[in-house]
């Protein structure tokens, strides 16, 4: 279900409207939709989140509707449609992974930033979601932080501890 | 050892430069391929070398190539697939990520085969690291001549560019990629018209994946006959491994396909055996998607002679006693985990995945993963069980894209090989929350006859 949060309106940068002139230049005349998906990326890097007039300043640069922007965003699981915590730690929670105990993993994140899935902590720093499996299931269990999409692998909660201590201190 | 054609120099130090990357015979197959040979020779060596799609369908690439239309005036599109998401494969992220020159030079030689002069790498968007990895490959090959206009004074140009998915393993399905690289919803096409004749844009289209272009620069450089003597039969070549699971060493590994698969698990060579001393359990041969074996089916085909790391011999005996090598996704189960639960979590995923368009694979994948999940939780019936199999039923072959088959063959083969796992869960639903039902009369036959 598609809940839009209402901000006010954006302005995006002239730097980041030249990165967009750049990505839409990847693409044949006239195809310039192409451009969506990664556009949405580098709209959500400098917000954390897609906002309906984010994503109606989208639909506006690209000269399609604003639904076209919506429609996509609501399918694809990595564009955020409310506010995340500043780093979302993003746990596989799929098969392999839960061979190694990556369930546990979850669990003790959980336990340690005293939230519940898809929270915010009161700092305002943290968020965690399991996510479906990444490509990493040889170095299991294995987490993602965007948006970069740093890895951090073969996780225990030892090293989970000192990478929630590293990010508090960055 | 056997040989390795796409890993062979993944611990030279700075491989991943074009420099080294060209130090060590790289970029031999663009020079080989521009200079010596027309489009159709590139196609030809292609089909000669008998590789088959590393994506996981196993079609025939060389073929796959042939069939693209050729309409005068209209451009041709070469995208590589390199949204892998299918749960146990990383060997796509493993190769970008060390070897990235690898893709790029074959994105080179397959465009330069196909007629394209401007080709897409999709790759998934939680590998941004991976991007940027290929985007500065793509510069520096640009940088030395290798991309951009009159490539190596041969009159070809071509541009290649990187686009980020959005995380959707939908998108590793051609059509709904090439839906999303237009900046849809990854909503697969109806087929046909196939992709080769109408594809991006309307275009004929090409789609293929990362190790099936990376493995068409040995086969330029040796040529296609020479490609086809490693292997087995209709299985040529090597084949990338991703291996996790309770193994001792997971990880990506080159194998010259005929492997025995009790080689691949128990060699030190490649998965170095089963984890904390433990016994096999099962093993999901080839991604998520497909069959689940036992270990004795998977160590032996059902006459007993050894199971071999090949197309064929992992789908000997059909999906009765078989299973398929997939994408080469090699999950290991050892002998404390759960079928049932495993199987529903494989079911979550592929409920969390289903783009929702067809209803059979919409609604069953969420019928699968509440059934089983009450079965695992202690609430389950034991009609329950054939209640799976017949929304299984119901699933496959019903859907516009395979998704639809790929969510019911793990619950199918789930309770075809371990129905009695299920009904335990079902007559003993305290004990089923408290401890896993083991090894029964699953058990890894080699360690057994060493007891005995």
């Amino acid at each position: 279900m598609l809940r839009v949060e209402e901000v006010q309106s954006v302005e995006f940068s002239s730097a980041l409207i030249s990165k967009f002139d750049e990505i839409v230049s990847r693409y044949p005349e006239g195809r310039s939709k192409s451009a969506l998906l990664p556009i949405l990326h580098e709209v959500q890097a400098v917000y954390g989140w897609l906002s309906s007039a984010a994503m109606d300043k989208v639909a506006e640069y690209l000269n399609i509707q604003p639904i076209e922007v919506y429609e996509v965003a609501t399918f694809y699981t990595m564009f955020f449609l409310k506010p995340q915590g500043k780093y979302v730690l993003e746990v596989c929670r799929t098969g392999p992974c839960c061979l190694v105990g990556a369930e546990k993993i979850m669990d003790y994140i959980g336990q340690k930033l005293g939230v519940k899935e898809g929270e915010v902590t009161a700092d305002g720093l943290f968020s965690y979601r399991g996510v479906e499996c990444l490509a990493a299931c040889g170095y299991a269990p294995v987490l993602q932080i965007g948006p970069e999409y740093t890895f951090y692998e073969n996780l225990t909660p030892e090293s989970v501890d000192q990478l929630i201590e590293n990010l508090k201190n960055k | 050892m056997g040989r390795k054609l796409l890993l062979e120099h993944i611990n030279v130090p700075g491989i991943n430069t074009f420099q080294v990357y060209k130090e060590k015979g790289g970029y031999r197959a663009v020079e080989k391929a521009l200079k010596t040979m027309s489009s159709d020779d590139v196609v030809e060596e292609v089909k000669k070398s008998g590789l088959r799609g590393r994506g996981g369908a196993g079609f025939p690439t060389g073929m796959k190539w042939s069939f693209l239309a050729k309409p005068e005036g209209v451009p041709r599109y070469l995208v590589c697939n390199a949204d892998e998401s299918e749960p146990g494969t990383f060997k796509d992220r493993y190769l970008m990520t060390h070897i990235p020159h690898a893709l790029i030079e074959g994105m080179i030689v397959g465009s330069y085969a196909l007629g394209a002069n401007t080709s897409y790498i999709y790759v998934r968007g939680e590998m941004m690291p991976q991007i940027r990895i290929l985007e500065k490959a793509i510069a520096e090959a640009k940088a030395a001549g290798y991309l951009g206009k009159n490539i190596l004074g041969s009159g070809y140009d071509l541009e290649i560019y990187v686009q980020p998915g959005g995380g959707a393993y939908i998108c590793g399905e051609e059509t709904a990629l090439l839906e999303s690289l237009e900046g849809k919803r990854g909503n697969p096409r109806i087929k046909p018209p196939f992709p080769a004749i109408a594809g991006l844009y309307g275009c004929p289209t090409v789609v293929n994946n990362v190790e099936s272009i990376a493995a068409t620069v040995p086969i330029v450089n040796e040529g296609g006959e020479e490609y086809a003597k490693i292997g087995i039969g209709r299985s040529t070549g090597t084949k990338l491994i991703s291996a996790s699971g309770n193994i001792n060493k997971p990880g990506v590994y080159e194998i010259e396909l005929g492997l025995s698969v009790e080689d691949f698990i128990y060699s030190d060579e490649y998965c170095g055996g089963i984890a904390n001393g433990k016994r096999l359990k099962a093993v999901v041969a080839g991604g998520s998607s497909v069959p689940i074996l036992p270990a004795n089916l998977i160590l032996n085909l059902a006459n007993g002679d050894k199971r071999l790391m090949s197309y064929e011999s992992l789908s000997e005996g059909g999906f009765a006693t078989g299973t398929m090598l997939g994408s080469g996704g090699f999950v290991v189960l050892d002998e404390d985990q759960c079928i049932v639960r495993n199987t529903w979590n494989f079911s979550r995923f592929y409920h969390h995945e289903s783009c929702g368009q067809c209803s059979p694979c919409r609604e069953g994948t969420g019928w699968m993963e509440k059934v089983l999940h009450r079965l695992e939780y202690g609430h389950g019936k034991m009609s329950d069980i054939d209640l799976l199999v017949d929304v299984s039923k119901k699933i496959e072959g019903n859907t516009i894209c395979p998704l639809g088959d790929a969510a019911a063959w793990p619950v199918a083969s789930a309770i075809r090989h371990f129905r009695d796992e299920f009904e335990w869960h079902v007559k003993e639903p305290k004990l089923a929350l408290e401890r896993n039902y083991g090894l029964a009369h699953y058990a890894d036959p080699i360690k057994i006859a060493e007891e005995v």
